[in-house]
């Protein structure tokens, strides 16, 4: 039988504090009813002798010591789980906002998941074609793989994002797959950005693909902690029990560690940098390490974090740690959104750590390693260069670096930048490179290998 | 004795704490729970004990027990070992995926080295014989690579009174019986347990002399690492600290290696273990998989068995060690580890110094450094332990705590370069701010290997390298024309050095990995186009001449078209350099 306790010690901003409480278990859920019959959940994260300390997901506003109920439900937190969440929409602790009727499910997952066995893991190697020549030709998103955005308040993450779910192609050995869907988890974000994305899945065809995990910026903070660990249960769930290639989109990673950081300052946690608690780092990896592929199963989880760094500060912790964890990031950059490119990104700084073994022959085409690398050491120089210019000006420029100066514009203007729905396959994206890259002189070229030359410039 | 049982009081993540624990031991290994999670106390105070657990507490109700063990977190050392993957308490990672599925549970309970499995064990010693502790009583042959060799554990000695035959036994088989002074009976199995804080002990500490070769040019020549030595690699994210990591322990030329992945990417060693069986070491001609032992805490895994990775590597390092090998310890990353430290001491609310970081962050981090070393085992062996930390500096500043710490215990500082990273230059390693202690101590090790004492060449290259940094600042602000010719000549040749030189492509089969004789001999060519070319330039002939094309781009491309077995087609080479400038300087002569 269920316990209920009816005297708390303590309400602090979304804690409370309740003492002389037997037999609970550390991570379990509770429910907490105020005087007017409202129910929220809450979680156990600290139990000191007979005293426990509950988050609650949801506002603590109208709750007094004396007017709240509490009861341990004497379990983790789980969702419920079937293939009936395809198309459905949730808030941020699971519960159905689309009027769509409760899931009726056997099995409930406990959110936190366990870690994935490494020697379980299958490496991934198959790449997505995502039809944005930056991305496909600089830095391949591969299937199974962690791959933030790395935005800043501002820059169209969310169109890229939207074009990236409408584009993307999952080919397996050669082989197109359709077996894939979208788990969107949205943690903290504007009710408008929840509404483009629902739009842009809808126009996409895909809506009936995707599984939304919704906590707007309004919502308790306490349930964004949670919000992107119910997305990434279902995603597992998704891929290794239905066998789904599953693109989870999560947006703002940026929204989650500040939740983590209040939550962390209301236990009076010792704070390292800029007031994140210590513990951000394996936090942040209990999320991003979900993704992945399992040597004896079919489907697969890629992840695509979106974060904004505050003051486009690469540094800050929230990207910084980020980058530590996933396998390469893609940085939009406000100077080439100001030039008006789309889509923004600065592919010096970007990298996917991954793409050195899921592109060249047989993967991509056998061209494809030395033209990024090639393309990524010139447009490297061309930055030097431009810096040069502003002191010297164009004119005085030798020959060699005027012609590196037309093709750091060809670079932006032609490669990089594409319509929001332009959808550029593997073949062009590499075809487009030759022609960007023939604008140098030969000798230049000291990345490709001389055959690969003959063959495929033109 | 009968087990000790306390109840716990408090859950706070990875660290509770037990009432009525009067009786237990500091460092003693713990089981709590119901389901029986293993964890470690770390303060005592009064009835209360501290512990921290190596697994996820999820579910851990207050008066649940807490039984002891008696002993310190152990390991069992002893074959088994090598070709495998342990998590950070070495339990194995793949028994584990056999018993338990893709997911890793709790309450797994303490399971090490297969104890089933027979191994052919040869014994070398006789009835009457008098060991000494870390004497050598037996051999296994482990792997076709590695002849594990039996010690007789540290305090131990005696005379043999039972021997068994030589045959296939599991580690459990008692082999050996030895008979003390005291006349108390000891047996000898496979294995013995040590804990994993303490360092084993040797006979003595020998100077350090020989280099770790490891086919990367920019370290052999350049800021060359020792056997028995330290060094570090910080970088920020995506400059190559893995990448650089894997390379070192794929081609260096240690024994063993034992690669720690702590708090790191869970890919990362799924890529070890698919790449190390099929990649063939250049000496031996086996599969390199055959030497390494891998140890796993991904940065999802519990982060108190994160703590403790490092000291399992370090400590199975030394056992290794002890038998007469050369054994290197890659650690990816100590930043991580650290910050394992912080965390456990933020919750067990300990009073922070700088960034969060516990007090004693840097005497750890000397402990844990000064367990490398070049030494005289018990045995009368000489064998080394090498360690290579990687460190990850919180916003790639190498300001931070861990960074500037760490720099003080190690002798190697290989800084990797953000900037470099992003124009594809790999290894990234910043060639203004790394640095080599060991430099002095390996001259005679150069001599001795290639009859040539290599200091002044690379003195001389790294003076170019810092006069083109000089220059580079005077370009960007007028141009690279105004410059006199013979300083552009250093701009020319810097580049080749680093393009011919210092950058290493890792994916290429005859770049990989680079024979000192050929590294040497590249970078004597480099210096040959070098002082032609500035011998021209004297001869006031202009250095669009000097600068020839076609004989930089065959200078650069020599790491590929010179082979690692052929290294005499380099002086096609240099035969082509002469030829050019004697002719040009012939043709301004007229």
């Amino acid at each position: 039988m269920k316990k209920e306790y009816l005297v708390l010690d303590k309400v602090e901003g979304a804690l409370i504090e309740l003492s002389k409480v037997h037999a609970v278990g550390y991570g379990e859920i509770v429910e907490v009813e105020n005087n007017l019959g409202e129910k929220k959940l809450g979680r156990v994260i600290k139990i000191d002798g007979d005293k426990v300390v509950v988050q609650v997901f949801g506002s603590t506003l109208g709750h007094s010591v004396e007017n709240t109920k509490v009861s341990f439900e004497g379990r983790p937190f789980e969702i419920p789980l079937s293939k009936d969440i395809l198309g459905r929409t949730f808030n941020g602790i699971g519960i159905p906002i689309d009027n769509g009727g409760d899931i009726y499910a056997d099995n409930f997952y406990n959110v936190n998941g366990r870690p994935i066995n490494p020697v379980s893991r299958e490496y991934p190697r198959d790449y997505i074609q995502t039809g944005i020549s930056s991305i496909d030709g600089l830095i391949t998103l591969i299937r199974g793989q962690k791959l933030p955005i790395f935005s800043g308040s501002g820059l169209p993450h969310n169109e890229l994002a939207a074009q990236i779910v409408r584009q993307a192609k999952i080919k397996v050995k050669g082989q197109e797959r359709n077996n894939f869907s979208i788990v969107f988890a949205a943690i903290g974000v504007k009710h408008d950005e929840a509404f483009f994305f629902k739009e842009a899945f809808k126009k996409a065809g895909v809506q009936n693909k995707v599984v939304m995990y919704i906590n707007y910026a309004d919502d308790p903070i306490m349930e964004r902690i949670i919000a992107p660990r119910a997305a990434l249960t279902a995603a597992e769930y998704l891929a290794f029990e239905e066998n789904q290639h599953v693109l989870v989109i999560m947006t703002d990673i940026t929204s989650y560690g500040e939740a983590l950081r209040e939550v962390s300052s209301l236990r009076e946690e010792v704070p390292s940098r800029r007031g994140y608690p210590g513990y951000l780092y394996s936090d942040l990896a209990s999320l991003y390490e979900r993704a992945g592929m399992l040597k004896d199963r079919e489907g697969s989880v890629t992840l695509i974090p979106i974060l904004t760094m505050p003051n486009d500060d690469i540094t800050h912790p929230i990207p910084d740690l980020t980058g530590y964890i996933t396998e390469g990031q893609i940085v939009l950059s406000r100077e080439l959104h100001q030039k008006n490119i789309y889509p923004p990104i600065n592919v010096l700084p970007s990298l996917s750590r991954l793409m050195k073994d899921g592109i060249g022959e047989g993967y991509t085409r056998v061209d494809h390693p030395d033209v990024s690398n090639q393309l990524f050491s010139a447009y490297s120089k061309v930055q030097d260069i431009r810096a040069l210019a502003q002191i010297v000006g164009e004119e005085d420029l030798s020959d060699k670096d005027k012609k590196y100066m037309e093709f750091g514009d060809a670079f932006e203007e032609k490669f990089v930048t594409q319509k929001y729905n332009e959808n550029r396959d593997m073949e062009n994206t590499l075809d487009l490179s030759w022609n960007i890259l023939s604008l140098l002189p030969k000798e230049e070229l000291d990345r490709l290998d001389p055959t690969l030359i003959e063959k495929y410039m033109k | 004795m009968d087990n000790l049982i306390g109840k716990i009081s408090m859950i706070n993540g990875p660290v509770i704490l037990g009432e009525e624990m009067t009786g237990f031991k500091m460092r003693e290994m713990v089981l709590v729970g119901e389901k029986k999670l293993i964890g470690e106390i770390i303060s005592i105070d009064g009835e209360y004990g501290t512990v921290q657990v190596y697994e996820e507490t999820e579910g851990l109700k207050r008066g649940e027990k807490i039984v002891s063990t008696g002993k310190p977190l152990s390991l069992k050392l002893g074959p088994g070992m090598l070709g495998n993957m342990f998590d950070g308490i070495q339990r194995p990672l793949k028994k584990i995926r056999d018993d338990f599925g893709s997911f890793i549970p709790e309450g797994i309970g303490l399971i090490s080295i297969d104890e089933e499995k027979l191994w052919e064990v040869s014994i070398n010693v006789k009835l009457g014989d008098y060991l000494k502790e870390g004497e050598i009583f037996g051999t296994v042959q482990e792997t076709s690579l590695i002849n594990h060799k039996l010690l007789v554990p540290v305090g131990l000695e005696g005379r043999v009174i039972t021997v068994i035959k030589n045959g296939k036994y599991n580690i459990e088989e008692k082999l050996v019986e030895l008979e003390d002074r005291e006349g108390n009976k000891h047996s000898l199995k496979m294995y013995q347990e040590w804990p994993v804080r303490i360092s084993r002990p040797t006979k003595e500490r020998l100077p350090i002399t020989k280099l770790l070769a490891t086919g990367q040019r920019v370290l052999d020549i350049f800021f060359p690492i020792a056997k028995g030595g330290t060094a570090a690699i910080p970088g920020g994210f995506g400059t190559g600290k893995t990448m650089t990591q894997h390379q070192l322990a794929k081609w260096s030329d240690a024994d063993i290696i034992i690669y720690i992945g702590c708090g790191e990417r869970g890919n990362e060693m799924t890529e070890v273990l698919e790449d190390f069986p099929e990649l063939i070491d250049p000496k031996t001609g086996k599969a390199i998989m055959e030497r390494t032992v891998l140890i796993a805490n991904t940065s999802n895994m519990p982060v108190a068995a994160r703590e403790a990775s490092i000291y399992t590597g370090i400590t199975m390092a030394e056992y290794f060690r002890d038998m007469g090998y050369h054994v290197a310890i890659m650690a990816d990353s100590t930043s991580r580890w650290a910050e394992a430290l912080r965390e456990i001491s933020g919750r067990l609310e300990e009073m922070p110094a700088e960034e969060g970081y516990p007090a004693y962050l840097p005497s750890r981090l000397a402990q844990f450094y000064e367990r490398a070393g070049y030494v005289k085992s018990l045995s009368g062996n000489e064998g080394s332990v090498t360690i290579i930390g990687a460190v990850s500096p919180a916003g790639g500043d190498f300001s931070e705590p861990v960074t500037e710490n760490t720099k003080r215990f190690v002798n190697v500082f290989l800084g990797l370069d953000r900037e470099l990273a992003y124009s594809r230059h790999y290894p990234a390693i910043n060639w203004l701010n790394s640095y080599s202690g060991y430099m002095e101590m390996l001259k005679n090790y150069y001599e001795m290997e290639l009859n040539e004492e290599v200091e002044g060449l690379r003195g001389k290259m790294l003076r170019l390298l810092f006069e083109e940094s000089r220059l580079l600042e005077i370009v960007l602000l007028v141009g690279e024309d105004v410059l006199p010719d013979d300083q552009r000549l250093i701009l020319e040749i810097a580049r080749v050095i680093k393009i011919g030189f210092l950058q290493q492509n890792a994916f290429h089969k005859e770049d990989t990995y680079v024979p000192l004789r050929k590294q040497l001999e590249m970078l004597k060519t480099i210096d040959l186009l070098y002082e032609r070319g500035l011998q021209s330039v004297k001869k006031n002939i202009p250095i669009s001449k000097v600068r020839n094309g076609e004989l930089y781009d065959e200078v650069i491309k020599m790491k590929y078209s010179i082979p690692n077995d052929n290294i005499e087609k380099i002086e096609e080479l240099k035969n082509m350099i002469n030829d050019f400038y004697n002719k040009l300087e012939l043709d301004y002569s007229k």
